[in-house]
């Protein structure tokens, strides 16, 4: 017993003299550190027919009045033993690790300018798969053909948005809050109750009263999980899986309600044909307006085939530095289809449909 | 030159005509961009390559030539183009209104075929047999000397087992060859056989695959099986004779637009809205070349199996003429045995298909 403790003590001394790291001392069952504790293992033991498996042990420390039970075995993380022990393992550098960072250190300083750049540690963006539709900014095909696709007209100003907003049947209340607070986000729109209807009937009467965007919030079991997103006359239509939706009530830090300015636009990523196709779709739902009054922004960040919705109110403090307020809702949107034309589903001619066990073969491989 | 080495040819929807190597994986565009001017049909004339526009013009590409040598005006019913044949040294045209017409030199016939029309086709055995069908608008065979009155005339199939009627809607056509049959796919995934030798004018056999439209479909080099591809990017290979499923084609992410088999050797060459030319093996299901092309395609044509060789024995013969060059030097030099010269000659011969094989292996999935 005193010799457990005395290698303890031991142990401590030893990494006091060779490192200067945070405080390393015993921990007791709970996590607490203590000055010292005595552990007791007891053997494997075999009475009236139960057998112990040899891993027990009683405990004593400085708090307790007398041995104690544990109720861990000796072999688990959260015995004393192994919260003690993790700390030294979780801060040890091996000695040959540390004998080839001082070298590593020592050339580089001694190379000094011409010394190599550091590497860089790759990442899954790094190592992303180079998919051949990325978009050459200097193609004229394709420039071409996105001068005359269905979103040129809104490019070309001589159309201005104007987006219905509805749901799948009976919204429940995460639904519609959503709903309302999509509406402030995008200027022009309206929100209408779905009763029922079928898209194929009210998309020709969208058409008629001269909407140019239709987005439908699918919701299941309380929970907006769906969005489509068509474009009207006879544009495409794009269907999202959403996922992680906060409300704005439900942001932390979050600033006042949004202002009737119409927001900045920001598209993060879309390197891809398709990528270019659903980044057009979603810079078609606002105004066209260079010239920014007010200072809200709508971010559609896409990072590993994830488009991220963000809406900010920023400030420039001074020509570094800007704060931002996060203001209206946030969700997180995958693409599932976009099919040419507007909502058929059943058929409609698709132009991209995610195939998963096609497609999400290799991590490294994205589409958008 | 390049358009002879052209082993396919794409029409897109910006107008263009693209040639595609596919030793070299390149495509090479053969017209300018005109949104006006979308491919909508391109058929074969011997060695000249017709395409027909969405704005009534009829194109005619030599591809020994490498450029446009006729342009004509058949424009006359609405809608694009959804046939075009040539017979005779006449077009024969078909638009989606129905109304097809016989361009010859001096005169046109035409005959209203029913509207909504999706696809004409001529039979390739019979060139004087037309065949149409589209939404609502049944099969016909017409004859190109007797346009008053269709040949054939399909019946719909007997009611569903709630007695409604079956909805017709044909999206494809094709003559088998070597007998009288046509085989159809349509817009509710279904693929039917009809038979105008039989008295029976309902289909001799009918299978369905999946649950979306067929877009479109190509028989196979043996006439026994049939490949269809639908709005899903999904392609199979449907066995005719028994009517099932004998392979799915993987890879294609958008709906298919046009499927071409090849005529004597096992390959599949598909075209669809996800701007990719694909190439199957339809043996081995394989993809054997994938090329981006930068629009969405409308159409496909595949050139013959004379000009595939061509091509090899172009390449070969080059390598043989350069390394003729190498033997001379070495010729020159002083000879050290026998047995190396020897050596040398056949491992010439060798490398020629090695170069072939290295080529196929780097090719990307």
């Amino acid at each position: 017993m005193e010799a457990t403790s005395i290698l303890v003590h031991l142990f401590l001394s030893v990494i006091h003299l060779s490192s200067s790291m945070a405080d390393i001392s015993c921990m007791d069952e709970a996590g607490h550190p203590v000055d010292w504790f005595v552990i007791y293992k007891l053997p494997k033991y075999i009475i009236n027919q139960s057998a112990g498996l040899g891993l027990n042990y009683m405990y004593l420390d400085p708090s307790n009045s007398g041995w104690k039970q544990s109720q861990y075995l000796i072999n688990m993380t959260e015995s004393a033993t192994g919260r003690t022990l993790q700390q030294l393992y979780s801060t040890y550098h091996s000695k040959e690790q540390l004998a080839a960072k001082k070298k590593r250190q020592k050339e580089r300083e001694a190379l000094g300018d011409k010394a190599p750049p550091k590497s860089v540690p790759k990442t899954i963006e790094n190592q992303r798969v180079y998919d051949e539709t990325t978009v050459d900014p200097n193609d004229e095909e394709v420039a071409f053909d996105e001068a005359t696709d269905e979103f040129s007209s809104y490019f070309n100003r001589k159309t201005s948005p104007k987006i219905l907003i509805t749901t799948s049947d009976r919204p429940r209340g995460r639904t519609v809050r959503l709903c309302e607070q999509l509406a402030k986000v995008v200027p022009n729109s309206h929100v209408y109750y779905r009763r029922g209807l079928a898209l194929k009937k009210i998309i020709p009467q969208c058409v008629a009263r001269e909407f140019t965007d239709l987005l439908v919030i699918n919701e299941d079991r309380k929970v907006p999980n769906g969005l489509i997103v068509s474009h009207l006359p006879d544009g495409p239509t794009a269907h999202f899986k959403m996922s992680n939706m906060r409300l704005a009530k439900e942001l932390k830090r979050r600033g006042k309600d949004p202002t009737k300015h119409s927001p900045e636009v920001i598209l993060n990523n879309f390197s891809t044909r398709l990528g270019h196709s659903i980044g057009r779709m979603f810079a078609s739902l606002f105004p066209y307006s260079p010239q920014f009054v007010g200072r809200q922004v709508a971010t559609f960040h896409n990072q590993r085939d994830y488009i991220f919705f963000r809406f900010h109110r920023y400030i420039f403090k001074n020509e570094k530095k800007v704060g931002l307020q996060e203001l209206g809702p946030r969700f997180t949107l995958k693409l599932r289809s976009l099919q040419k034309g507007t909502f058929d589903s059943k058929y409609g001619e698709y132009e991209w449909v995610h195939k998963r066990h096609e497609m999400d073969t290799s991590r490294r491989k994205f589409h958008l | 030159m390049a358009a002879q080495r052209c082993h396919v040819w794409v029409g897109a929807e910006t107008g263009i005509l693209k040639g595609v190597n596919l030793r070299r994986k390149q495509a090479t565009n053969f017209s300018e961009f005109n949104r006006g001017q979308e491919i909508s049909e391109m058929c074969w004339r011997q060695n000249q390559v017709l395409l027909g526009c969405v704005d009534g013009t009829v194109k005619v590409f030599s591809t020994e030539r490498g450029e446009f040598t006729e342009f004509h005006d058949c424009s006359g019913g609405e809608g694009p183009f959804r046939g075009l044949a040539a017979y005779n040294s006449s077009l024969i045209t078909c638009t989606e209104s129905g109304l097809l017409k016989v361009w010859k030199e001096d005169s046109t016939d035409q005959v209203q075929v029913g509207r909504g029309v999706c696809r004409m086709r001529q039979d390739p055995g019979r060139p004087e047999r037309v065949a149409t069908g589209g939404k609502e608008n049944d099969l016909k065979v017409w004859d190109l000397q007797r346009l008053q009155e269709p040949v054939f005339k399909a019946r719909n199939v007997r009611n569903d087992w709630l007695d409604l009627r079956v909805p017709i809607w044909v999206r494809d056509i094709q003559f088998i060859p070597a007998s009288d049959t046509i085989i159809t796919c349509t817009g509710h995934s279904q693929v039917r056989i009809y038979d105008p030798s039989c008295p029976q004018r309902r289909p001799v056999l009918e299978m369905t695959y999946d649950e979306y439209p067929l877009t479109a479909m190509s028989l196979t080099s043996d006439a026994n099986s049939v490949v269809v591809g639908n709005t899903h990017g999904q392609m199979a290979v449907l066995d005719i004779r028994k009517g099932r499923l004998l392979k799915c084609l993987k890879g294609q992410a958008g709906s298919i637009r046009s499927i071409q088999c090849h005529c004597s050797l096992p390959l599949v060459a598909s075209c669809g809205l996800d701007r990719f030319l694909r190439v199957h093996d339809t043996g081995s299901k394989e993809l054997l070349h994938k090329v981006y092309m930068k629009s969405r395609l409308n159409c496909v044509l595949l050139t013959s199996r004379e000009s595939w060789e061509e091509d090899e024995e172009c390449s070969t013969a080059e390598e043989v003429k350069e390394q003729g060059e190498e033997d001379e030097i070495w010729a020159s030099m002083a000879t050290v045995t026998d047995r190396a010269e020897s050596k040398r000659t056949a491992d010439l011969q060798v490398t020629p298909k090695r170069r072939k094989r290295r080529k196929q292996m780097s090719k990307d999935a």
